[in-house]
């Protein structure tokens, strides 16, 4: 192979003239980070709201919580990310529209509310999926213990619900970290879009990549254990997932 | 808000956005499909093969491939398939490949893994007896898994195989970052020369929604059909 490799080039100076390389990939990961978090707990409001309105006793509701999963799911990501940064602040009033486009950093907040609005339709799916596992009893018995209907979803249904999907929503997490990539295309420059700019200027494709694809693994890693830890505390005893009881003598 | 749309300028670049674009996004799809189901198949029958140094390497493959963004890895393949490519036909230097072609490998190396998961799940689905059954009556591992198991295991993932492409179709719009005309690399390229981003990308929005909402249903109802009554 035909290739010049140069692993030193992480220590030079990159053209803004005061960082390293390896500096830039380090800002890009902080951003591909505050991206998927900041993404995360939106989605994560966002998707619990409509996953328990998916459930509620009422054909209306869960019509409507259909629809939204549908039209978050069904569109791919970066048209997404497209619609939000260039088609929204067209069609508001002028007024806020030149607001949206001034706005600094703008990238970065279309970004965690694409990414948000996305990733918050597969959250609706699973905390629909959780709640419809628990026994139908545990909302009868809630109901006639004189709790009313959010009461019972607040303090016996997700509860229980969350408990149960926590291993999915894990992964759902490591795709909205891996998903904020897609933001590069909006202008933030996040993990990839650092590892490409150092590619176009230095032209060591491959230490760029490597580089950025060994701390993406670094994140994963990081974040599987984490959630493995939150998984052991949390889960319901007695269940498939949960830890074996005591079964030593 | 209706009021300054152009609709004309969609009607006016349909052809090229459906006879170059969305030819490019289909074919991706099929082939990419294709090619990922062969080769996830084949990862999942070597992770399930119970031999560690068959085993171990596809299971880094696999990994290695869920843990990093579909971005990086089509930028990476777009480097890498030419030195691939001189590596495999022994030319002198590295061979120059069309966007289709690199775009092509990059999405069946990379949805290989997820296919791989599905076919995993779906072998292990097969009851043990009826791998056991197969061996008493003499049949070999490839008689066991060719007439046997695979067949199952497709029948019984079919679904997930499906909604897996209806994500890959989803995916392939990121070929835009490599400036590739695919439907929305054309919807792109006409919004931005006659300055109609909010026509372009609604448009593209709405057969995105309309292709992926259809097939959803059309899997839902297949879910229905192909299940195996026990």
């Amino acid at each position: 192979m035909n290739y010049n490799w140069n692993w030193g080039i992480f220590f030079q100076t990159s053209p803004d003239g005061v960082h390293t390389y390896l500096t830039t990939l380090l800002m890009g990961t902080g951003w591909t980070l505050a991206t998927g978090l900041a993404a995360w707990c939106l989605a994560l409001a966002l998707g619990s709201l409509v996953g328990v309105i998916r459930t509620a006793p009422s054909a209306w509701l869960v019509h409507l919580g259909n629809a939204y999963v549908e039209l978050f799911r069904n569109i791919p990501l970066l048209v997404q990310m497209f619609l939000w940064y260039f088609v929204l602040p067209e069609l508001l009033p002028s007024a806020a529209g030149d607001w949206l486009k001034q706005l600094p950093d703008a990238s970065f907040y279309t970004a965690v509310v694409a990414l948000g609005f996305y990733t918050s339709a597969r959250v609706a799916e699973l905390v629909r999926a959780g709640i419809l596992s628990l026994a139908r009893g545990q909302r009868m018995a809630a109901l006639a213990l004189g709790l009313t209907q959010p009461q019972a979803y607040a303090y016996v249904l997700l509860p229980m619900a969350f408990r149960i999907i926590l291993p999915p929503l894990t992964s759902e997490f490591l795709n909205t970290i891996k998903n904020s990539a897609v933001a590069l295309t909006i202008g933030l420059m996040e993990l990839t879009a650092r590892a490409r700019a150092m590619q176009e200027f230095t032209f060591q494709v491959f230490e760029a990549f490597t580089a950025a694809t060994v701390i993406y693994l670094m994140i994963n890693i990081v974040v599987t254990f984490a959630m493995r830890a939150l998984e052991r505390r949390t889960a319901v005893p007695g269940f498939i997932g949960a830890a074996p009881q005591v079964a030593t003598h | 808000m209706f009021s300054n749309f152009d609709f004309d300028v969609i009607v006016r670049s349909l052809p090229y956005l459906f006879y170059d674009g969305m030819t490019f996004t289909l074919t991706l799809t099929a082939l990419a499909t294709a090619g990922a189901i062969v080769f996830g198949t084949l990862l999942a029958l070597m992770r399930l093969s119970g031999l560690p140094p068959v085993a171990l390497p596809a299971a880094g493959y696999v990994n290695l491939m869920r843990s990093v963004p579909l971005v990086l890895m089509i930028f990476w393949f777009y480097f890498l398939v030419p030195y691939i490519g001189q590596w495999i036909t022994g030319a002198s230097r590295p061979i120059q490949v069309g966007a289709f072609v690199s775009s092509l490998v990059t999405f069946t190396l990379f949805e290989a893994a997820f296919f791989c998961e599905i076919m995993r799940a779906g072998i292990q689905s097969i009851p043990r007896g009826q791998v056991a059954a197969a061996q008493a009556l003499g049949m070999t591992y490839p008689q066991t898994m060719g007439y046997i198991v695979l067949p199952q295991a497709f029948r019984n993932m079919l679904p997930v195989l499906l909604t897996q492409t209806i994500i890959l179709f989803q995916d392939t719009s990121l070929v835009y970052v490599l400036s590739i005309t695919d439907f929305l690399g054309a919807a792109s390229k006409v919004a931005q020369r006659d300055g109609r981003l909010v026509e372009m990308y609604l448009f593209a929005a709405a057969v995105y929604f309309a292709i992926s909402f259809a097939a959803s249903l059309f899997v839902r109802r297949l879910q229905r059909r192909v299940a195996i009554v026990r």
